[in-house]
């Protein structure tokens, strides 16, 4: 079974963290990282900006500074996009949105992305359902 | 991390929301900033036993709020508040809270907080300390530690600046739309005065925090006021100009310029942030001094190496600077770049004009003295090095021209 995990946290405590403070959490998380690699159980995993740097897109035309932040509504899913700017990834959303209307995207660039490191890495599609 | 360095960096985030929104219940700076303290003394105690609140913000005006009416009451011996273990869940009026805060006098609590800090009788130095003292909440001792003054300097002036807000008319009426974007306007220039405060202290460890700081109040400003692309500009500038802190100076702390940085100290994920800050800022198609600034920072991040750098974008992007806010100074730093396009000579003779409104100007005899250096000019070029060393405001950047200068006389010595 595949999961994934969300990592949450006061946003703005986390982004005064000094080099040194941030440096060590990260450096605590390495290691587990390293253990789950060895058992092969680490897909990719990722690190976001703030959502300051995030832009909204609700229904396909509709662009909005920040974060989504509604409470009434879940996570439902996300996807890694590679394009050259904000721009590129908004019209990649537009294109999402015009298929599922009624959802949100939120676009929030990558800070850290380290790719799958299982050495059989499913290449075709897993459905849980 | 532990248990007290997170209810530390709570108490610290929540400062700025938690201090506004008590200011405008009490319409009192001072009981205002005791009626937080009080709240945070509080919470020291209730939340290592209890388990952090689901909004500490919330948590903590609510109960400074109830801190200070009791000492009112007390004041006028009546009733006294409840003990802590009733305060310490605060259940639906929590969340009650939690929601009023959503709203947007929410956000008009902090700049309201921040605008009084840039009041205009208080001067850029009054300003700066004031807003460290109230907003970010850094001790006094602190603060004159990064001014490099005396505690005893350093409370007089910020009880001097709080006396003279006092007596000053402080709107507590919510904004209009206008006066909201001259108070943007105001605190955004507030927050990059203390951005470079830090900045062009060099390496001075006591005042480099400032500039994170300011990054942090910046980001602050952005999660309020998410659709404003120069605040977006203005963060993404510090954030650029940040990543390179490691770079900036050698072993002995002196400055080493942009070009000869090593750019694998530059931080990526401060660079990172701001590109993307500014990539955001960009979509509005309404530009201003900070998103230029930014934009210009952003060339620079951009370049693998220094050889890379696309000169002719930056000349472009000066001269959209230079007709925003016609300056000597942006006037000398285009010049720099038209140096790399066309030559010194071409450079020399733009900046011929500036020379007597920027007599006092370290920065235009360091540029000048390295055109005529390149031209082989070394007796002019000396005696402009001279003058600048004469105007340096850092030690570092004394010792910077004095490099140069070295060079020429181990030249002339050859």
């Amino acid at each position: 079974m595949l999961y994934t995990l969300l990592c949450y946290n006061k946003e703005d405590v986390v982004w005064s963290w000094t080099k040194e403070e941030d440096d060590a959490v990260m450096g605590r998380l390495a290691v587990v990282h390293e253990k789950l690699v060895k058992e092969g159980k680490l897909g990719p995993s990722l690190r976001l900006l703030p959502t300051t740097a995030a832009t909204t897109l609700r229904g396909p035309g509709l662009v909005i500074d920040g974060p989504f932040a509604e409470t009434k509504e879940q996570l439902l899913g996300f996807y890694v996009i590679d394009v050259e700017n904000l721009d590129a990834a908004l019209d990649v959303a537009k294109q999402l949105s015009a298929a599922n209307p009624t959802s949100t995207y939120e676009v929030r660039p990558i800070a850290l992305y380290v790719p799958d490191a299982r050495p059989d890495a499913p290449k075709e599609t897993i459905k849980a359902y | 991390m532990s248990d007290l360095a997170w209810i530390h960096g709570a108490l610290t985030a929540a400062r700025p929301q938690a201090v506004g929104a008590l200011l405008r219940y009490f319409r009192d700076m001072d009981r205002a900033e005791e009626a937080f303290q009080d709240a945070c003394l509080r919470a020291l105690k209730n939340w290592p036993e209890k388990g952090p609140p689901r909004d500490p913000t919330a948590w903590l005006i609510m109960v400074g709020r109830n801190a200070a009416l009791d000492t009112v009451r007390k004041e006028s011996r009546t009733t006294e508040l409840p003990p802590d273990e009733q305060i310490s869940d605060l259940g639906d009026a929590e969340s009650e809270l939690a929601e009023r805060l959503d709203g947007s006098h929410y956000r008009d609590d902090v700049l309201r907080l921040l605008f009084i800090c840039c009041h205009p009788d208080l001067q850029p130095s009054q300003q700066i300390a004031l807003a460290l003292r109230i907003v970010s909440g850094l001790s006094i001792a602190q603060i004159a530690r990064a001014f490099l003054v005396s505690e005893a300097a350093m409370e007089q002036r910020i009880t001097r600046a709080k006396q003279r807000i006092a007596k000053a008319d402080v709107p507590f009426e919510a904004p209009g739309a206008i006066e909201r974007a001259e108070r943007l306007a105001a605190v955004a220039a507030m927050i990059y005065l203390l951005f470079n405060e830090g900045y062009s202290a060099g390496n001075d460890s006591a005042r480099a925090p400032l500039c994170d700081e300011a990054i942090r109040l910046a980001r602050l400003l952005l999660r309020l006021f998410q659709a404003e692309p120069e605040i977006m500009g203005l963060a993404a500038l510090m954030l650029l100009q940040q990543s390179r802190l490691a770079a900036r100076f050698d072993a002995n702390g002196e400055t080493i310029l942009l070009e000869d940085q090593d750019r694998s100290l530059w931080d990526p994920k401060l660079i990172q942030e701001g590109l993307a800050l500014l990539d955001k800022a960009m979509r509005h198609n309404r530009p201003g001094p900070y998103q230029v600034q930014a934009a210009i920072a952003a060339t620079h991040s951009r370049a693998a190496t220094a050889a890379q750098t696309d000169w002719a974008g930056i000349e472009g992007l000066y001269l959209a600077l230079e007709r925003m806010q016609p300056s000597p100074v942006i006037t000398l730093n285009r010049a720099v770049a038209v140096a790399k396009l066309h030559g010194p000579e071409a450079a020399l003779e733009m900046i011929a004009p500036l020379e007597r409104p920027l007599a006092g100007y370290f920065h235009f005899f360091g540029a000048r003295g390295a055109f005529l250096l390149q031209l082989g000019r070394n007796q002019e070029a000396r005696a402009d090095f001279d003058r600048a060393i004469a105007l340096a405001n850092t030690p570092a950047e004394a010792a910077h021209i004095r490099r140069h200068l070295d060079r020429l006389m181990a030249e002339k010595v050859s």
